[in-house]
């Protein structure tokens, strides 16, 4: 029997390692992850340093907090403050800046924001204060969502309940992103926990239409070292096809129960993405069956809106998927270039300056999946 | 957040499992699991839901797997 340790071997992590130098490769690569996971992983065990020369690893957008627009931390805000609800929502969240600022500022002027580790915590602060408004603001990708899916299904959910759904899904930004002109992408290496829930078929697209490797990883440096590798061998061969190298995790159709989840309880619709921009088909919102359910519907009186624009009170922009919401990056912070991989914290002129963890100036410093906060953590501040 | 940690299910009733985490003791909902789970058997866990039981043997291919690849090192 195996145990995870293994994972994180250092004799087979050389190993991988040597076995990586090998590969002569026919010209320099650069595969990008959409994880703060793996982002994590790489720095805290030193990976890009091991990696030869020629071999890049860069993070996308793999962080559900940093992409939050600033519209619907500010709806929240106001929930909080003016309606007096109690907003429950995840770790870092609350510390996530906007024009009227953040979540935990409003704490600070006496609302009621708390944080909970999952949905369920949420429900339970709604059944022991049932004169109150309770708002679950659940943020994140397919992995948060089918949970938050699965307690929507409950018959007995207490009345003074209610989402602010700004889930988003990960293949459309990704497919998004290879549209952005100058950035060469020679690969992905997809989060393992997504794929857990969602299954390979998905991102078969990638291959077939983009020639582009797609390897499912796991969270343990033997796993990334496994997923570059694997990308590698497809580059040099000249093919392109979906691997998974997390195989005690990942079966090829997913978790099909929890995405019969997903699927009952959301609509997929377009959304904005902080820095970003609109990406089409990448967000989740709650049906119309759900609406009792959804914040978004029961604070405001809009019938339509783009996920993350708030409540649709806010004029949405000229939509093309380039353009910004109003509000989104102070003047100053890089973030939407951090968040499509084509800059580095380093080259941001605020990074450990100006903008540290404790008083982060744009959104990539505040989560623990956020870039700059995770180069900050691991003190990668020269190369 | 996204975070989804290994963890091993120490105790079973009937949506809810407690699991072990280094020693840290948590409930978890395992209403989204697809297959049936036991007591010693290891779940992928995040926000408070299991989402995958990990499959040992699967693991125990992917090590053969990387010492095959491995073995003229
Ligand atoms: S270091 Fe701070 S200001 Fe610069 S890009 Fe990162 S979050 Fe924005």
């Amino acid at each position: 029997m195996i145990t995870e340790s293994i994972y994180r071997d250092k004799t087979v992590v050389e190993k991988i390692i040597r076995q990586i130098r090998r590969i002569s490769l026919k010209r320099p690569v650069k595969i990008m992850h959409v994880c703060g996971t793996h982002e994590n992983v790489i720095n805290r065990f030193g990976l890009r340093d091991l990696l030869p020369e020629g071999v890049e690893v860069i993070a996308g957008p793999g962080c559900p907090v940093c992409v939050c627009t600033a519209q619907d931390i500010e709806f929240a805000f106001e929930l909080a403050m003016k309606k007096k609800a109690v907003i429950a929502t995840f770790g870092d969240m609350i510390n996530v800046p906007s024009s009227v600022g953040s979540l935990n500022n409003a704490k600070t002027q006496g609302a009621d924001v708390r944080v909970v580790y999952g949905p369920f915590d949420a429900v339970r602060i709604a059944r022991e204060n049932p004169k109150k408004q309770v708002v679950l603001f659940a943020v994140g990708f397919e992995t948060t969502a089918c949970g938050v899916a699965s307690i929507v299904q409950q018959s007995n959910l207490p009345e003074n309940f209610s989402i602010l759904s700004s889930h988003r899904l990960i293949p459309p930004s990704m497919e998004f992103l290879l549209g952005v002109g100058d950035l060469r992408i020679d690969g992905f290496l997809i989060p393992g926990h997504v794929v857990t829930v969602m299954g390979l078929a998905q991102y078969k697209l990638f291959p077939e239409a983009y020639r582009m490797p797609t390897i499912a990883a796991g969270f343990e440096p033997v796993d990334v070292l496994l997923g570059v590798m694997a990308a590698i061998k497809q580059i040099n061969q000249g093919i392109a096809k979906c691997e998974n190298v997390y195989r005690r995790a990942v079966h090829d159709k997913g978790n099909i129960k929890a995405q019969m989840a997903i699927k009952e309880v959301f609509d997929v619709v377009p959304a904005y993405w902080r820095g970003i921009g609109k990406i089409p088909r990448s967000g989740l919102r709650l049906k119309e069956r759900c609406k009792m359910q959804d914040a978004r519907y029961r604070f405001d009186t809009a019938e339509t809106w783009d996920l993350g624009l708030g409540a649709g009170i806010c004029p949405s922009p000229a939509s093309s998927p380039q353009s910004l919401p109003l509000n989104d990056i102070n003047p100053g912070c890089s973030c939407h270039l951090i968040m499509i991989g084509k800059i580095k914290p380093l080259d941001c002129p605020l990074f450990g300056n100006t903008c540290v963890p404790e008083a982060p100036y744009g959104p990539c410093m505040v989560s623990m999946d956020g870039t700059c906060r995770v180069w900050y953590k691991y003190k990668r501040f020269k190369i | 957040m996204c975070l989804a940690i290994p963890s091993k299910v120490v105790e079973i009733k009937g949506a809810v499992a407690t699991i072990d985490v280094h020693g840290v003791r948590r409930d978890i909902n395992i209403t989204l699991l697809p297959e049936e789970i036991g007591i010693g058997d290891y779940v992928l866990v995040h926000a408070g839901f299991a989402l995958q039981k990990i499959d040992r043997e699967a693991g125990d291919d992917a090590i053969k797997l990387i010492n095959e690849v491995l073995e003229g090192d």
